[in-house]
């Protein structure tokens, strides 16, 4: 039971390493633009097919490091051609535009690459366990744990380490200001959006590994996402991480217990955050209002 | 599936003469100008969403169908037009919209769909309302030859029952009497899940564990790891769709596939399709098979499909649409008749003729319940077979009327009106 | 004079809409098509009282919607065949849920405002989908049907005659939009107002934002709650894509398309979108890229709606 237990919290955190991957790109465009990105489960799937596209040509690893960049240029010149007009208008708009581009991603998705699931083939030494007595710990599964957290990695250091990064930050606090000190606001939502949607992106190849690859794929990952920053904290990155793990976790966890109840657990734990602590686990004060 | 070759309007009118290449000049309202209206059959079947692909193949089976029968000289000397909507993948209300347009708006003669099994139950509802004759092509809920049968609608694809009472003994006597479950959270899923442990009861074995996941779960390592620890002889698996592929993929990346047998109920060629071929593994039931060398008229089907189906193989999905669309022709011209209660009463034991049956044995739509009484196809899933898309070997037929439960037990209660 | 205009555009509204099942064939649609547009146009007019008249905006109404839809459906299949009980059940049903649930998010304000009441509607979706023994979970609710009417001195057959029903739905509507009308016309409404318009100085004046917030939310729900019951009797049917965030998006988009700040906007946007979506799914298996790019065309464009911009064009000339 105690081996059981313990499968399912390490299992539970390489799941929730998932959700955090999606949630941080989100959470980045929302706090720096003040937009919800319903199309995030679209571009996820765009990175998924261009990466299967891509695949015959340059191997899993060239797709790997190749569609999500792709996919980041999409996600700049949507930004550039449609989203930046909305910046400073009633966040309803942005809403709307992004629930539209979702259709559109989806049924373009379905348009190009057809309506079937494709079989996406990773390199067969992934695909086995590594030792009998953790045989949940895939090759897949443990390279899928580590990029998460590499890019993550990656993603602190940039927004810390970097000119980029700390303009990004000042401006999720405080855009008029950063503006004021004469920084290209335009560039760095841009940027910022870009930055986004290749994580997006990076989650579709990952997930194209593990689930059928299909136009709609992104569609069951995105609410876990969406609680995943709620929980943690609106506005704060390290929440949105720390979120992606624990409804990871806390779902892996009642799966022992009460498997049916495996999904209402994250929503339980929304309430009760939303209640106890509305701004969410490791939100800034006064951000919400 | 490049839907943009297509002409823009999906509803097209589908002309037998058309291969004659008069009407191409004329255009097809030669009929009308005949003062003839011809019988619509209208097709309510999601094209967009997760069950997309379903329902473009029942399309494609249909449109076949009908090419067929206007060639054949149509349903009471009339040609036969095809309407088709999409219903969406989720969106029931719609479905239920689309169902009350071809009827109300476009007064279709026969009803056909739909592949989601919610939006069956209600089309059967519109359908009995309006006193439609309506045949269900590839929803497998029970209810809709069960709990919620009509009068006026009978159904092509398999009851769940029939599935696991097929495959059980095989799985049984040849793979172990240790079973673990693992069973989507919908009705769909409980009635399988309850079907095979009422076979293990039969049979003296024992339900080592069961889980049920989720409809839609993305992850399922949760319960492969519980199925694991509970040492199981046969792992099943009783998903359909898009949630079989995730399952399957992860089964066995984990490697459960060499210390357990991996079996289930229902399988589709559009699920062995989108899977890698490691990962083709297990014991199914399939509801039609294309490769069926010595069963007459299957060889002209099948390339009779491929022109369409941009050179692919007929899923059972395909047949759906066809036996469907076929058994509104065949019905009609025998009973000389558009009358629903009268076509309905005709199709009560009607036997599908060797050439839309496509399957070996006796076909017919069995009278208490409206369920097709046809053959199921036991067999495994192959990593290769003889020809690039024989993903699954048939080890064995059984009868439907043998599978299935009898009508008083099926929660029918036929009501005439 | 403007007073006047106004008192014939409601005019010509009321009209074409009473005799709507009358020439509704002879311009190529349906009477169920016509209850449809009716139904989304009180969702849409709901959800407007609060994004439109209170500036709030909400992205989980569907939970509400469905809740109406599921309290009538599960009062008819296993408590009373009653049709007017299963109405007051569903939208006694939707308005309970909005009010804890108002009552939990009314502090929050914009985006994350509409955050929340995705996240929400999405908790009373999955109970929908995931709850089989009760509301049938992924098969939805079936098995019952709408009833006749007893008025006691005789009843209407709503079931077998399609205008009886689309009368009584157009009557829930006429009633629901009347009462919408009065409240923002009351001094309620009038704080509402001074809400959206700058909530600090509402707050200055005294007004208690929070609570008005929560109120216009509740009441808001309670005729979507309403949509929510008539479309689950038009359909015999409930299913958990009623409660679905997509089903939220529909909502908000024909508000937005016909007009968020005037009164009919939503009643115009639902009836374009609905006809719209019916007609081009009809036409082409990629309709839904096409809805898409309305959606983006109608936010870049035409951001006040059709009749905003009637009336803007109005006051410029």
């Amino acid at each position: 039971m105690t081996q059981l237990f313990l499968f399912n919290v390490f299992n539970g955190l390489i799941i929730g390493a998932f959700y955090a991957l999606m949630a941080l790109g989100l959470s980045l465009i929302l706090n720096l633009s003040g937009v919800i990105n319903f199309a995030h489960g679209g571009f996820l799937a765009v990175g998924g097919y261009l990466a299967y596209t891509l695949m015959p040509f340059i191997g899993f690893w060239g797709a790997l490091a190749v569609a999500p960049l792709l996919t980041a240029l999409i996600g700049l010149l949507v930004e550039f051609v449609l989203i930046r007009r909305l910046y400073g208008r009633d966040p309803l708009y942005s809403l709307l535009l992004t629930f539209g581009l979702a259709f559109i991603l989806e049924d373009g998705t379905r348009y190009i690459w057809g309506a079937a699931t494709v079989p996406f083939d990773i390199p067969d030494w992934m695909t086995t366990a590594l030792s009998d007595q953790f045989f949940f710990l895939t090759g897949y599964r443990l390279f899928m744990v580590l990029l998460v957290f590499a890019a993550v990695a990656a993603l602190f250091l940039l927004l810390n380490k970097t000119r980029l990064g700390l303009r990004i930050r000042a401006g999720s606090g405080d855009l008029e200001t950063v503006s004021a000190l004469g920084v290209n606001v335009r560039v760095l939502r841009n940027l910022n959006f870009g930055l986004g949607i290749y994580m997006a992106g990076l989650a579709g190849v990952l997930a194209a590994g593990m689930l059928g690859l299909q136009p709609t794929i992104g569609s069951a990952l995105i609410m876990p996402s969406f609680i995943a920053i709620i929980v943690g904290g609106l506005g704060s990155l390290p929440g949105t991480l720390l979120g992606g793990l624990l409804i990871g976790v806390a779902s892996g966890v009642v799966t022992v217990f009460f498997p049916s109840a495996s999904e209402a657990v994250i929503y339980v734990m929304m309430g009760v955050v939303l209640l106890v602590r509305p701004r969410g686990l490791l939100g800034e004060e006064g951000r919400v209002q | 599936m490049d839907e943009h070759t297509e002409s823009p309007g999906r509803r097209r009118m589908l002309k037998a003469a058309a291969a004659a290449g008069i009407l191409q000049a004329t255009g097809p309202f030669i009929i009308s100008a005949r003062g003839e209206q011809p019988i619509k059959i209208g097709l309510n079947d999601p094209l967009t969403g997760t069950y997309a692909e379903l329902g473009k193949n029942e399309q494609i089976g249909c449109e076949y169908a009908i090419e067929q029968i206007n060639a054949k000289g149509g349903i009471l000397g009339r040609q036969v037009q095809l309407l088709v909507e999409d219903s969406t993948s989720a969106d029931t209300g719609a479905a239920v919209q689309k169902a009350r347009k071809l009827i109300d708006r476009d007064k279709v003669d026969f009803l056909l769909g739909n592949v989601n099994s919610a939006m069956a139950v209600a089309l059967g509802q519109v359908s009995n309302e309006r006193r439609i004759y309506h045949v269900v092509t590839g929803g497998h809920t029970d209810a809709v030859t069960g709990s919620d049968c009509h009068w006026n609608v009978f159904r092509v694809c398999n009851t769940t029952r029939m599935e696991t009472n097929s495959v059980s003994k095989t799985l049984f006597s040849k793979y172990g009497k240790k079973w673990y479950f693992i069973t989507p959270d919908y009705a769909f899923g409980h009635t399988l899940q309850e079907g095979f442990e009422a076979a293990l009861k039969q049979y003296g074995g024992t339900e080592v564990g069961a889980d049920l996941v989720p409809l839609g779960a993305t992850d399922f390592s949760s319960y492969l790891i519980k199925a694991q620890a509970a040492k199981p002889d046969v792992i099943i698996f009783l998903q359909a769709g898009q949630d079989m592929i995730n399952a399957l993929k992860q089964a066995v990346q984990f490697g459960l596939d060499k210390r357990f047998h991996i079996a289930g109920a229902q399988q589709e060629l559009e699920v062995l399709d989108g899977l890698s071929p490691n990962a083709r593994i297990g014991t199914w039931v399939f509801e039609w098979y294309w490769n069926q060398p010595n069963v007459p008229h299957v060889a002209e089907f099948v390339a009779g499909i491929r022109k369409r189906n941009n050179g692919k193989v007929p899923t059972a999905r395909h047949w759906f649409g066809y036996v469907a669309a076929w058994t509104c022709a065949l019905v009609a011209n025998q009973a000389k008749t558009l009358d629903a209660v009268k076509l309905a009463k005709a199709t009560e034991n009607f036997k599908l003729p060797p050439e839309v049956a496509l399957m070996p044995g006796e076909t017919f739509y069995r009278a208490g319940d409206h369920q097709l009484m046809p053959t199921l196809y036991v067999g495994h899933a192959q990593e290769k077979g003889s020809a690039p898309e024989d993903l699954f070997h048939v080890d064995e037929l059984v009868k439907g009327v043998d599978a299935a439960l009898p009508v008083s037990e099926t929660g029918c209660h036929m009501k005439w009106s | 004079m403007k007073a006047l205009a106004g008192r014939y555009v409601d005019l010509a509204i009321w009209l074409g809409l009473a005799t709507l099942p009358y020439w509704i064939g002879a311009a190529g649609g349906y009477t169920s098509l016509g209850t449809r547009v009716v139904v989304m146009a009180l969702a849409a007019t709901a959800l407007n009282f609060l994004l439109g008249f209170t500036g709030v905006l909400s992205f989980g109404h569907a939970a509400y919607f469905g809740l109406g839809a599921y309290g009538a459906g599960m009062t008819i299949k296993y408590l009373v065949p009653s049709t007017g009980l299963g109405i007051l059940v569903g939208v006694a049903a939707g308005t309970a849920a909005a009010a804890i649930v108002g009552a939990l998010i009314a502090r929050l304000r914009g985006v994350y405002f509409a955050m929340v009441t995705i996240a929400f509607g999405q908790v009373f979706y999955f109970i929908a989908f995931r709850w089989n023994a009760v509301t049938g979970g992924d098969d939805g609710l079936s098995g019952w049907r709408r009833l006749p009417i007893d008025l006691g001195f005789g009843s209407i057959d709503i079931l077998g005659n399609d205008q009886a029903f689309y009368y009584l739905t157009l009557a829930g509507f006429a009633v629901a939009v009347a009462v919408m009308a009065a409240l923002l016309r009351s001094p309620f409404g009038r704080s509402l107002l001074a809400i959206r318009e700058n909530e600090r100085r509402a707050r200055f004046l005294g007004i208690p934002v929070e609570q008005h917030i929560w109120l216009s939310f509740v009441v808001s729900c309670f005729f979507v709650s309403l949509a929510g019951a008539l479309y689950a009797l038009l359909n015999n049917f409930a299913d958990p894509h009623d409660l679905r965030w997509d089903q939220s998006g529909d909502f908000v988009i024909m508000a937005v398309l016909g007009g968020m700040r005037t009164f009919w906007g939503p009643l115009v946007g639902a009836a374009i979108f609905v006809v719209l979506q019916d007609y081009l799914s009809t036409l082409t298996d990629n309709w839904m890229s096409l809805i898409g790019v309305f959606f983006i065309l109608v936010v870049m464009f035409f951001p006040r709606g059709v009749l905003g911009m009637l009336r803007r064009r109005k006051a410029t000339s």
